[in-house]
């Protein structure tokens, strides 16, 4: 098999207050592929989020994205690789102009005027949100600034994406119009969400992060079909949604 | 969140003054007013000098004057404490109607109220002729130190964050039957002011994470610097350069 974009191996996290959040993760992505990470609140998955890139470091255990290890001097080229679309589009969009914006991440790797602007094009095409590049963020709708969020990341071209809680807040139109982007972008996701038919719709496959470890690995479909699975984690579909019924993610 | 279009100092417009670069302007503004506050105040004919030449500069803006008149309340409670002087000074006193008022007060009160309404006027003029960012990107221009100018660029990034939550903290408190109607309820409103400190400061950890998440190593990549014409300079810098010249002439004829 190729190497393995996210190659998570017993990772273990204490905060400073003695909280252990977890307990050994082991987790791999390959490139292409689009995982959902599914768990419960307090399961760790923000935790977890925070090591892909190296804010948060491992107490023990290794994290390594596309065989280059995290350690202090491959830092920047680490969050190059990783792009985080964290839940809050108002945490992730300081700047005065969506433009901007969108260009903080490639300005910070150093790149010439002419490719930044080019990034922050390409990046906001993609998202549909060109049109708006010269708005502020916060006279943008939630639905327009979560999609100006993923160009803010699509910018810096990762290797992979990782999306927080990608459809919570969302009206319909704009969740579905979020899966359409995700589904265009052809790029290895990582989706963090406790939304399961979001997760079966974009992802065919789903990890389940509950008390700290990784306590079920494969189909999406199937996880979702076993509902004893699915309560002793704190997982619940909503009401009436079959999953049976549901046909596979395209992709 | 509902957020309103524009903000609540700019007034959009397209005047000469609305296109000149805000770094000139800001320069314009500093020079303004330390040439107004640098002259006597005995020499009163140049505080009306310099109260004419800002009212042309209002006028070239086209910002209405009622606008302009309701921002500068802002200098209202200055005003107090000046016209308080003449009451609380001491030394010689002179008879002004019923009232016998210190003479040193009445000198300071004319000079905080001359001095401080022309800096006011100047500076909502400024506020209203300029956006905020491109305050920000003047400091930048400046050579103002990062740490302030990025504190500055996020108190106008996310003050209407706060203020939108702040606002939904309001309406879940009334909505629970609050009623800020005396003292007893301060502890109520204490306790929210105590929440929205801890909300933001969280919500500024999560800000420098989102940073750090994209490579963020301390300084802002501000995409182009401003720049200046010969001519914006030039038309930016009439204002302070004529009162400047007044301020000069006003030290000449205390001298003489």
């Amino acid at each position: 098999m190729s190497t393995p974009v996210l190659d998570l191996r017993g990772v273990a996290f204490a905060y400073p207050d003695g909280h252990q959040a977890l307990f050994g993760v082991d987790l791999h992505v390959h490139p292409g592929e689009r995982v959902a990470l599914l768990g419960p609140n307090g399961a760790g998955k923000t935790t977890l989020v925070l090591h892909l890139n190296g804010i948060l470091r491992a107490g023990q255990g290794s994290v390594t994205i596309s065989g280059l290890p995290i350690r202090d001097d491959t830092l920047l080229e680490i969050r190059r690789r990783v792009g985080i679309v964290f839940q809050d589009p108002d945490d992730q969009l300081f700047m005065p102009t969506v433009r901007d914006d969108v260009a903080f991440g490639p300005a910070n790797l150093g790149l010439t005027r002419e490719a930044i602007e080019e990034r922050v094009d390409g990046a906001l095409r993609a998202v549909g949100m060109l049109d708006f590049a010269d708005r502020p963020p916060h006279h943008l709708s939630f639905g327009q600034r979560r999609r100006v969020a993923v160009a803010t990341v699509l910018a810096m071209e990762p290797e992979i994406l990782v999306l927080d809680e990608p459809s919570s807040n969302l009206d319909p139109a704009s969740r579905r119009e979020l899966a359409e982007i995700v589904e265009s972008l052809g790029v290895t996701v990582l989706m963090v969400t406790h939304d399961l038919p979001y997760a079966l719709q974009l992802c065919e496959r789903a990890v389940i992060l509950s008390g700290g470890t990784i306590v079920a690995d494969g189909r999406t479909s199937r996880l979702l079909a076993d509902p004893d699975l699915l309560a002793r984690h704190r997982l619940e579909l909503p009401f009436g949604f079959d999953p049976q019924t549901v046909p596979p993610p395209r992709g | 969140m509902g957020a309103g279009h524009g903000h609540v100092l700019h007034y959009h417009g397209h005047s000469v003054i609305h296109g000149l670069p805000a770094h000139a302007k800001l320069i314009a503004l500093l020079v303004f007013v330390a040439a107004v506050v640098a002259t006597p105040r005995e020499q009163i004919w140049a505080f009306a000098v310099y109260a004419v030449l800002l009212l042309l500069a209002m006028a070239a803006s086209g910002v209405p004057a009622a606008y302009l008149l309701r921002r500068m309340v802002i200098e209202v409670p200055f005003a107090i404490f000046a016209l308080l002087m003449p009451v609380i000074a001491t030394g010689p006193q002179v008879q002004v109607g019923p009232l016998r008022l210190s003479e040193a007060g009445l000198w300071g009160a004319w000079a905080l109220l001359a001095k401080g309404t022309l800096g006011v006027g100047a500076s909502v003029l400024l506020g209203a002729s300029t956006e905020p960012r491109e305050i920000v990107r003047a400091l930048d221009a400046l050579r103002v130190p990062q740490p302030l100018v990025q504190i500055a660029a996020f108190m106008f990034r996310y003050l209407e964050v706060v203020l939108a939550e702040l606002e939904r903290m309001r309406v879940a408190r009334e909505s629970r039957g609050f009623q800020a109607r005396s003292v007893r309820q301060w502890p109520v409103l204490a306790a929210t002011m105590g929440a929205l400190f801890i909300r933001s400061y969280e919500r500024g950890e999560r800000v420098h994470l989102a940073m750090l998440s994209r490579g963020y190593a301390g300084r802002m990549p501000f995409a182009e610097a401003l720049s200046a014409s010969r001519a914006q300079w030039l038309t930016a810098l009439a204002l302070p350069a004529l009162t400047g010249l007044v301020a000069i002439a006003a030290w000449v004829r205390m001298a003489a």
